[in-house]
This record gives structure tokens, C-alpha cells and sequence, in this order.
């Protein structure tokens, strides 16, 4: 009966508009960047953006920013095990 | 508020735990990610190993198709979120309307997914059609990625219309309420992995240049 109250002062309908405007604003910046000609650093630049819309998308509309402390827990845990993963792959790929 | 969830749940004398549900649902979630997780790493070791076919595969598909859609699904997951908020502010018509947006959006994505596919198809740009047989390695593989994770996506997307269409009944039925939304919750954190996902499979696969 209380969680109403509890979720006033974290969200409202103001806020998820807003992040929504600034992941359109960072759509049309990683296909504008895409155009320009940045060679290597491309992949970077679309990773970084994307990560940043990840973490908007986490935080805000999937609420871990609210959440208690284990959500937090599981999400690094998961998202160490990806790097990790990732990691040891490429040490394999980059020294055959 | 989960806590408070709980506190509610007690005065009720109802058995239920919201952030056990929730729990569940974000210990999912990371299997889907592992999922998609090992595609995207068979993806990186094949991107790196052939970079130039990779851009010259990448330039078969549409950008501007591409775009639409991430434009589309992050609109969707904005009417998502609109949705459980609402509901928990007690604006049942407010809820429904955005669920049924975001049902709307996820049929706009397969829509132009299918007249993406299509495209594709009628170019003979389909695993083991002769032109790709004829393709170098690397674009063959990236169109095997392609298809299998875009695939594997759309796939989530259809599963993502069906619990939403549960939602939908639930809440107009009163089931999932304003007090009682953890099933709304649960949908919303589907949907919103199936974006993200997207949010990386957009630039990895259309923005190569």
C-alpha cells in the first residue's frame, strides 16, 4: 500500500521522458558518427556510446539505481564473468 | 520500496515475495545475457580476424532501416516504463494505454524486420543461397551472425508481444494492480534486455563503414 509513496520521489514520468530523449539524442549521434570516416577508433566511439545507453536503460528504466544493493551485486558479478570471458578469448585469438 | 512491497504483502496476510520475484527474474535476465553473450563473442573473434569483409558484408544492409527500428524500441521501452509507473500511481487507463503502445511498437519492429528480411531474400542474401556460397569467408560468416542473432532477437521480440498480451489481460482483468504489479515489473525487465540488446546489436551490425 506505501510503495506508491516510496516511488514519487525516485521517478516520474518526467524523468523516463528525458531519458528517452537523450537515448534518441545518442542514436543520432553514434549513426552521425558512423558516417564520418574515424578508422579504429570507430568501434570505440559506437561501444562507448552504446555502453552509455546501457547504463541509462539499467539504471533508470530497469530501476537497479533504486534497487537494493544485491541487483547491484548480481550485475557486476555478470558483467565481470562477460569481461572475463571476453578476456581470456582474445588473449587466445591475438597471440595464435 | 521492495521492502515496503513486502511490508504490504504482510499486513495482508498474503504469501509473496516481490523481491524474490524480482531476484529470479534478474538471475534470467543474466542467462540471456550469457545467451547472446557468447554470439557477440563469436562475433568479435570473426570481426577481428576479417575486418575488411566484415565492412564490405555490412554494406548490404540498411541503415536507415536499422535506425528506424532502435528509434522504435527504445520508444518502447520508454512506454514500458510509463506503464508500471503509472499503474503505480493508480492510473489503470494511463498503464493500459502504454502497454498497449508498447505492444504496437514491438509489431512495428517485426513489420519492418520482415521487409528487412525480405529485401534480403528476394537479393538471394540468405545462408547458403549461391550469391553468399559465392562470398568471401568473413561476409558469409557476418551474415550468419547476422541472421542468427537479428533471429534470436526477433525471437525474444515475439515471445516479449505475448507476456505483454498476458499483461494487458492481467491489468484490465485487475489481477496486477497498483499494489500488486511485480508480473508488470518482471515483463518490463524482459522487455528492456531485449533493448539492450539491440542497443549493441545496432552499431555492431549496421554502423560499419
Amino acid at each position: 500500500m506505501h510503495q506508491e509513496e516510496t516511488n514519487h520521489h525516485s521517478t516520474g514520468y518526467g524523468t523516463y521522458i528525458l531519458v528517452w530523449l537523450a537515448l534518441i539524442a545518442l542514436t543520432s549521434i553514434t549513426v552521425t558518427v558512423a558516417g564520418i570516416d574515424f578508422g579504429m577508433v570507430a568501434l570505440a566511439i559506437a561501444m562507448l556510446i552504446a555502453a552509455i545507453k546501457s547504463a541509462l536503460v539499467i539504471n533508470i528504466f530497469m530501476h537497479i539505481k533504486y534497487e537494493e544493493p544485491i541487483f547491484k551485486v548480481f550485475l557486476l558479478v555478470s558483467g565481470f564473468t562477460i569481461v572475463v570471458i571476453f578476456v581470456l578469448t582474445f588473449l587466445d585469438v591475438v597471440n595464435r | 520500496m521492495s521492502q515496503s512491497n513486502q511490508a504490504a504483502a504482510v499486513d495482508h496476510h498474503v504469501h509473496r515475495d516481490d523481491v524474490g520475484a524480482k531476484m529470479g527474474m534478474w538471475l534470467f535476465l543474466f542467462t540471456e545475457v550469457l545467451l547472446f553473450g557468447g554470439m557477440f563473442l563469436a562475433y568479435a573473434v570473426y570481426r577481428f580476424q576479417y575486418p575488411d569483409q566484415f565492412k564490405l558484408a555490412a554494406l548490404e544492409l540498411d541503415t536507415t532501416m536499422g535506425t528506424l527500428n532502435t528509434i522504435i524500441l527504445l520508444t518502447s521501452s520508454l512506454t514500458m516504463a510509463l506503464s508500471i509507473l503509472a499503474l503505480q500511481k493508480k492510473n489503470k487507463f494511463l498503464s493500459i494505454i502504454n502497454l498497449v503502445l508498447t505492444i504496437f511498437f514491438a509489431f512495428g519492429f517485426m513489420v519492418n524486420k520482415y521487409f528487412e528480411w525480405s529485401s534480403k531474400f528476394s537479393h538471394d542474401l540468405y545462408p547458403g543461397s549461391e550469391t553468399m556460397l559465392n562470398k568471401q569467408d568473413g561476409e558469409i560468416v557476418f551474415f550468419g551472425l547476422y541472421y542468427i542473432m537479428t533471429g534470436l532477437h526477433g525471437l525474444h521480440i515475439i515471445i516479449g508481444i505475448v507476456i505483454l498480451l498476458f499483461m494487458l489481460v492481467f491489468v484490465s482483468r485487475g489481477s496486477v494492480t497498483h499494489d500488486n504489479y511485480v508480473k508488470l515489473e518482471n515483463s518490463g525487465l524482459y522487455w528492456h534486455l531485449v533493448d539492450l540488446i539491440w542497443i549493441f546489436l545496432f552499431p555492431l551490425f549496421y554502423l560499419i563503414h
